[in-house]
């Protein structure tokens, strides 16, 4: 790690760390910094009601915001490295699809609201939602992992893992137009995506769940650097490619997955986490790209979380939208750039 | 040399080695009863016609493909006994895929070759770094090393990536085709690179090329598939007289000139010509004599064409005909307007 980059890393810890107390002042009430301050550290004079926004509402919701803008950002890196792709994110992939066909199973076929609508069922409706979004997600990968193994054309199976995707939507389109019309509120609440619904009981399942990814991904760094010439040169060094492949689907997926069962179908944040840092730092050396992709997917996260609430008592913007015009401008210089073939697989 | 200096001196030694493809109805052998030995210090070219297995023969002695039977050794050890760690602390590999990565420094990419001996995470010793520092200069690359991977030419990424190679520290170098996307200085660049290498390090090389001329000039040994399938080794010059190449290359239009060590497009029989002169200009007209169908002899007693070649230009007779001029293209010309009346 050269001094440019461990400058940069250290910018990002202190940019998240400010974007992470103003997301905790931000609101539909405002609150000082100062409290903000005197709450985190436990030394709130009184418990007010400023104090307990921050507590249960804020503190949570801002924590997951961190917790799933990481962990699509470092999903995000992992599959465009193995796809040597630069669009390549879970969504392209059919995880998230897998995942939301998990989700609608349980969330239309129970009547159970997912986290994103803040119901109350507790621990054991949330496991069932994650169950079932880590099947689904896990179901679509194994398809793609099968077919990966057979092609070794990486665009091949990344164009393959989008028609899987649009299958899978399928049978979720299908789903939804013979559910009941009272749970389809509950649904498009969740298409909608949101860090809101996630509690401090459901922060205990998913950040665990969570942060367990993300180690996966910045235990095999080096794997993954061996990767980035290409899957032939990396077996010709040493590398164990089978092996690291699998260990790297499983974690992107899992990423995936948990984020989609507890915040929606979050899109772009996938794709355009890991271009902003590249971009940023000027490396790809996954060393240095995974705690970057860790900060600045939370950075993005937070932003956008606070953008959603800015039209203030008027209501919110739905958060899909939000990441979406953040991402979207980058997946386009993205592919406007890739002239000189990066796009060629 | 004998025989047994020859035998502990094999990086890699092969017996009786059939490679192919195994597909469901059983297994088809694209080259069978292959005996090869490569020595350190040796630069060895593997030519052949396209398609004739050239490359699968490459990637079975590197392991990326099973071989359909027979043995490989690698510095003594057989090929399928050893871990992935250990092959790629004896063989170093660069391959004719373009390779697309952006935003890496050329030395982050060399450091990958460090793969085989850093631990888990990948950590970079000081050792790790002086045999990066030695594998750059090896390539003569270090004024590339904190350039961007993406931003180099064609010839400096295959430069790094040979670094890359060195520095797992092989036996054995196995390129295939490094220099299909190279223009010419490149190519004999390269091929001078590898060539230093086996000198200066005493490595061993194994490349396959179409750069057949090149290689012909270039390498040690030559292994030389034919059209049969079966293989034809030895010295670049014994290759030659034993007419491997043309049996090999030659086709209706082409002829190898053994003298030259080069092709020649047969472009029809005009009949004999004669040039007189001396130097480069003699020797350029010839060429032009035969682009146009001539064959190009000493001495005739009734040549078709006569051709002077001086300093102040071309003068020539073709039968009665008689013309002169300044450059070669006037020649050409003249020498195309005769073509009705023979």
């Amino acid at each position: 790690m050269t001094k440019r980059e461990a400058a940069i890393l250290a910018g990002l810890i202190v940019v998240l760390a400010a974007v992470f107390l103003l997301s905790l002042a931000l609101g539909s009430t405002a609150v000082p910094l100062g409290r903000v301050m005197m709450a985190l550290a436990g030394r709130s004079p009184e418990r007010d009601a400023a104090t307990i926004i921050v507590e249960t509402i804020r503190l949570p919701r801002s924590l997951t915001a961190i917790l799933a803008g990481a962990s699509l950002g470092v999903a995000g890196l992992q599959m465009q490295t193995l796809f040597r792709n630069p669009l390549a994110d879970p969504f392209a992939l059919g995880v998230t699809s897998g995942a939301s066909l998990g989700v609608a199973l349980v969330v239309l076929g129970s009547g159970y609201g997912p986290a994103a609508v803040g119901d109350a069922l507790g621990v054991r409706g949330d496991a069932l939602v994650i169950a079932a979004a880590i099947a689904g997600a896990a179901a679509v990968l194994g398809l793609v992992l099968m077919v990966s193994v057979r092609i070794q054309n990486p665009t091949t199976v990344l164009i393959l893992g989008l028609m899987f995707g649009y299958a899978v939507s399928a049978v979720v389109t299908v789903l939804v137009g013979a559910s009941q019309p009272e749970r389809l509120p509950q649904w498009v609440q969740w298409g909608l995506g949101s860090f809101s619904g996630v509690t401090w009981q459901r922060l205990r399942l998913f950040g665990p769940v969570s942060l367990a990814g993300v180690l996966i991904a910045a235990s095999t760094t080096k794997q993954l650097n061996a990767l980035l010439l290409g899957e032939n040169y990396a077996r010709s060094m040493g590398v164990a490619v089978k092996g690291v492949r699998v260990l790297t689907m499983l974690g992107a997926s899992i990423l995936g997955a948990v984020v989609t069962a507890f915040c929606g179908p979050i899109s772009f944040l996938g794709i355009a986490v890991p271009h902003l840092c590249r971009g940023l730092l000027g490396t790809s050396d996954h060393r240095v790209l995974v705690p970057a992709v860790v900060m600045m997917g939370g950075v993005l996260a937070l932003l956008a979380q606070i953008v959603s609430l800015s039209p203030g008592s008027a209501g919110v913007l739905p958060l899909n939208a939000v990441t979406s015009l953040m991402g979207a401008p980058v997946v386009a210089v993205v592919l406007l750039r890739s002239r000189r073939g990066a796009l060629a697989g | 040399m004998t025989a047994g200096v020859a035998a502990s001196n094999a990086a890699l030694r092969t017996c009786d080695l059939a490679v192919g493809y195994s597909a469901r109805r059983g297994r088809r052998a694209v080259l069978e009863h292959v005996n090869l030995s490569v020595r350190a210090g040796e630069l060895v070219c593997l030519l052949g016609p396209n398609g004739i297995g050239k490359s699968t023969l490459l990637r079975t002695l590197a392991r990326m493909q099973p071989r359909l039977w027979g043995t490989v050794e690698l510095g003594g050890a057989d090929l399928n006994s050893i871990t992935h760690a250990e092959l790629a602390r004896r063989l170093g590999v660069v391959l004719t895929e373009r390779v697309i990565v952006e935003a890496l420094a050329v030395r982050r990419i060399v450091e990958l070759g460090r793969y085989p001996y850093s631990g888990w995470f990948g950590r970079i010793t000081d050792r790790d770094r002086r045999v990066v520092d030695w594998a750059i200069d090896a390539v003569g690359a270090r004024h590339l090393a904190d350039r961007d991977f993406s931003r180099l030419s064609d010839g400096e990424r295959q430069r790094a990536m040979i670094a890359r190679a060195l520095a797992q520290e092989p036996l054995l170098l196995l390129l295939d085709e490094p220099t299909a996307f190279l223009d010419v200085p490149s190519r004999v660049e390269l091929m001078g690179l590898l060539r230093q290498l086996t000198r200066d390090q005493r490595l061993a090389v194994v490349v396959s090329t179409h750069d057949l001329e090149l290689a012909l000039r270039t390498a040690d040994v030559v292994w030389l598939v034919m059209p049969g399938g079966e293989l034809m080794t030895g010295a670049p010059e014994d290759v030659v007289l034993a007419g491997g190449i043309g049996q090999a290359f030659e086709g209706r239009q082409i002829r190898f000139h053994a003298e030259e060590r080069s092709f020649r497009l047969l472009t029809g029989s005009g009949g004999d010509a004669v040039v007189r002169g001396s130097g480069l200009r003699a020797a350029l007209a010839a060429a032009v004599l035969e682009r146009e169908g001539y064959a190009v002899v000493p001495s005739a007693d009734t040549p078709t064409l006569c051709v002077h070649a001086r300093e102040s230009g071309w003068q020539a007779v073709f039968r009665d005909v008689e013309s002169d001029g300044e450059d070669f293209a006037s020649l050409a010309a003249f020498l195309r307007g005769r073509r009705g009346v023979s």
